[in-house]
């Protein structure tokens, strides 16, 4: 399962709710206001190290964010990269 | 939003319904979203029986941290714990969030 986060974890549920419905195997990708989760210095950091973490690049750099460190392991990837998670995995989520 | 449902259902899917996290509150019982000039959704799940939707989930959690209980809903649905749901998420082909 790809699961597709794309709210601010600091406004929302769909993170936490991600999370609590995770599997092994499962893959993230943090798009739009959600990216902001995957700052390593962030309060959601701890509970994103060790997963199949992918962050859209574009809504990084628009957020002025690229600059910052990441969450180990955390891999950028553009909208090809994410078409091919998609493809990847056997099905995807969008947490709303 | 439950019109989507019923158009998969049309075309011969297999279609479960699953409502968890704030989802569980489409279904509580004596809504009236008419007096803020909303659509009712209980009219589309009266509907569900007459398009062969048989598995209506929810999440047992989701309910419990809002302060609801089965009795609370206005329709039969089966309760899972989330695990369950997650395992429910996984083995579909595809999901759609309404």
């Amino acid at each position: 399962m790809l699961h597709i986060v794309s709210k601010s974890p600091f406004a929302d549920s769909a993170l936490e709710s991600c999370l609590a419905h995770w599997r092994d195997g499962d893959a993230l990708i943090l798009i739009e206001d959600a990216v902001v989760a995957a700052l390593a210095e962030g309060r959601f950091a701890p509970r994103l190290a060790g997963l199949s973490l992918h962050v859209l690049r574009p809504d990084l750099e628009a957020r002025g964010l690229s600059v910052k460190a990441l969450v180990d392991g955390a891999a950028l990837v553009d909208y090809e990269g994410f078409v091919d998670l998609c493809a990847d995995q056997p099905a995807s989520l969008s947490w709303l | 939003m439950i019109e989507a449902v019923l158009v998969a259902a049309a075309f011969d899917q297999q279609v479960h319904l699953a409502f968890l996290d704030d989802g569980v509150f489409q279904l509580a019982r004596g809504q009236m979203p008419e007096a803020i000039g909303h659509k009712p959704f209980a009219q589309g799940l009266a509907e569900l029986g007459e398009y062969d939707i048989d598995h209506v989930w929810v999440e047992r959690e989701s309910l419990a941290e809002r302060g609801l209980t089965e009795h609370d809903l206005m329709i039969a649905v089966s309760l899972l714990d989330r695990a369950a749901m997650s395992e429910i998420l996984a083995q579909a082909d595809m999901l759609m969030s309404l």
